[in-house]
């Protein structure tokens, strides 16, 4: 009661300042994500407890879709694009295509290869909006006695010979068994064994052998 | 606990006999709004990390090695696994019974169950043999082969469907047998 009083300061913080930070914070990681490619070919992966990440140099991406079409892709890099260019110019001259460098080099920008051989020159002109599964048919797969894929990684592996090459298979959910098995076959043809599949990150389930596998590896 | 003073410039005369010259203090309190921001931050710093889709690898065999190695699987240590459409899982131990009375059917939960079972019943001769029919989905194989590295399961081989497997598969799942 005879307690002197402590001369009280205002405890009001300004909070505009950190305001300002919060937004600009948010409007740099806005930015800076990748806006997401509009999928030209949408596929589902499904989920793996695999943790190494997709490399995106030297790679050769085979994607399936859910109705069992096969698309085949290049990195998105100048090397990749070169590379993509001396493997189709190869085709063109392997099967007598008849295709012009100009035609060559469009579909070198293109974003993936979908048609079978035949039609490839067709794909040589059309715009990339017009370049989706829904347009193309894919390269065909579907029996062993046409499996133009065979072809394909052919040229691509001697377009990256001496180099590293990682071939990646992306698939949807619901693609059927034989034209996956049938795309393996087209790998094993090509003296390819080794190759990765996308999927989309699970957790280790709790109490299995690779969880305590991971738990005795963490005191790193 | 800004103060956002909206009381306009006070003493200013508008107009004859503007009687409201009452000043109304607004004091606006941003706390929530530098909540919210945070908020948006994690979120964004989360979803660009977890984005980036993971690989998983898988080494095919050589189609030129001699099947005679192939064979050199013990019987007692092998689980075959069958993979049927609409995510059927069928499995049997060592060698299919001719009477297929060793046929059994699962599913993705329980054939983890399984797997363990059978690894510590035959320890280091366990080897997993995934046998897919062409009504499997890419799903389905994926998630095997999950298992198989849920489970570290280090021997495992991925072999064609033979005509008795496939039949038998598809007279469990009630679908009439494709005529030869």
């Amino acid at each position: 009661m005879g307690r002197p009083k402590i001369a009280r300061k205002s405890t009001i913080v300004d909070m505009t300042a950190m305001c300002d930070v919060a937004f600009l914070l948010l409007s740099f990681f806005i930015l800076t994500t990748k806006p997401k490619p509009s999928e030209a070919v949408p596929i589902q992966t499904p989920k793996s407890v695999a943790n190494k990440f997709v490399p995106d140099k030297n790679v050769l991406m085979i994607s399936l879709n859910n109705e069992g079409h096969v698309y085949l892709s290049f990195g998105d890099n100048g090397d990749d694009r070169a590379k993509k260019k001396s493997a189709l110019e190869d085709i063109n001259q392997r099967n007598n295509l008849g295709l012009t460098s100009g035609e060559i080099d469009a579909l070198a920008k293109q974003p993936f290869i979908g048609t079978p051989l035949a039609q490839l020159k067709q794909q040589a002109h059309l715009t990339n909006d017009q370049i989706t599964a829904k347009n193309l048919p894919g390269i065909p797969t579907q029996d062993t006695t046409n499996n133009q894929m065979t072809e394909w990684i052919r040229a691509a592996t001697t377009a990256y010979a001496g180099g590293h090459m990682d071939l990646i298979l992306k698939g949807d959910n619901i693609a059927k068994y034989p034209v996956f098995k049938n795309i393996l076959t087209a790998f094993k043809k090509n003296e390819q064994f080794k190759f990765q599949m996308v999927t989309n990150q699970a957790n280790v389930p709790q109490g299995t052998d690779l969880y305590k596998e991971n738990m005795s590896k963490k005191p790193v | 606990m800004a103060e956002m003073d909206t009381s306009g410039g006070g003493g200013h005369k508008k107009g004859p006999g503007v009687k409201k010259g009452k000043k109304l203090s607004t004091r606006v309190d941003l706390t929530p709004m530098v909540d919210l921001g945070f908020l948006l931050i994690t979120f964004f710093v989360f979803t660009t990390t977890i984005s980036q889709p993971t690989a998983m690898r898988l080494a095919l065999p050589d189609d030129k090695v001699k099947p005679e190695d192939q064979n050199k699987i013990k019987q007692s240590g092998a689980l075959t696994i069958l993979l049927g459409k609409d995510n059927n899982v069928f499995y049997y131990e060592g060698e299919l019974a001719l009477d297929a009375s060793n046929f059994k059917s699962s599913n993705f939960k329980d054939i983890r169950d399984e797997i363990i079972r059978k690894k510590q019943q035959a320890d280091t001769n366990l080897v997993v043999v995934i046998k897919p029919n062409d009504e499997s989905t890419y799903k389905n194989f994926i998630d095997i082969l999950d298992e198989m590295s849920i489970n570290v399961v280090k021997r495992y081989a991925v072999v064609d469907i033979s005509d008795v497997e496939d039949q038998l598969i598809r007279r469990t799942e009630g679908e009439p047998v494709p005529q030869q």
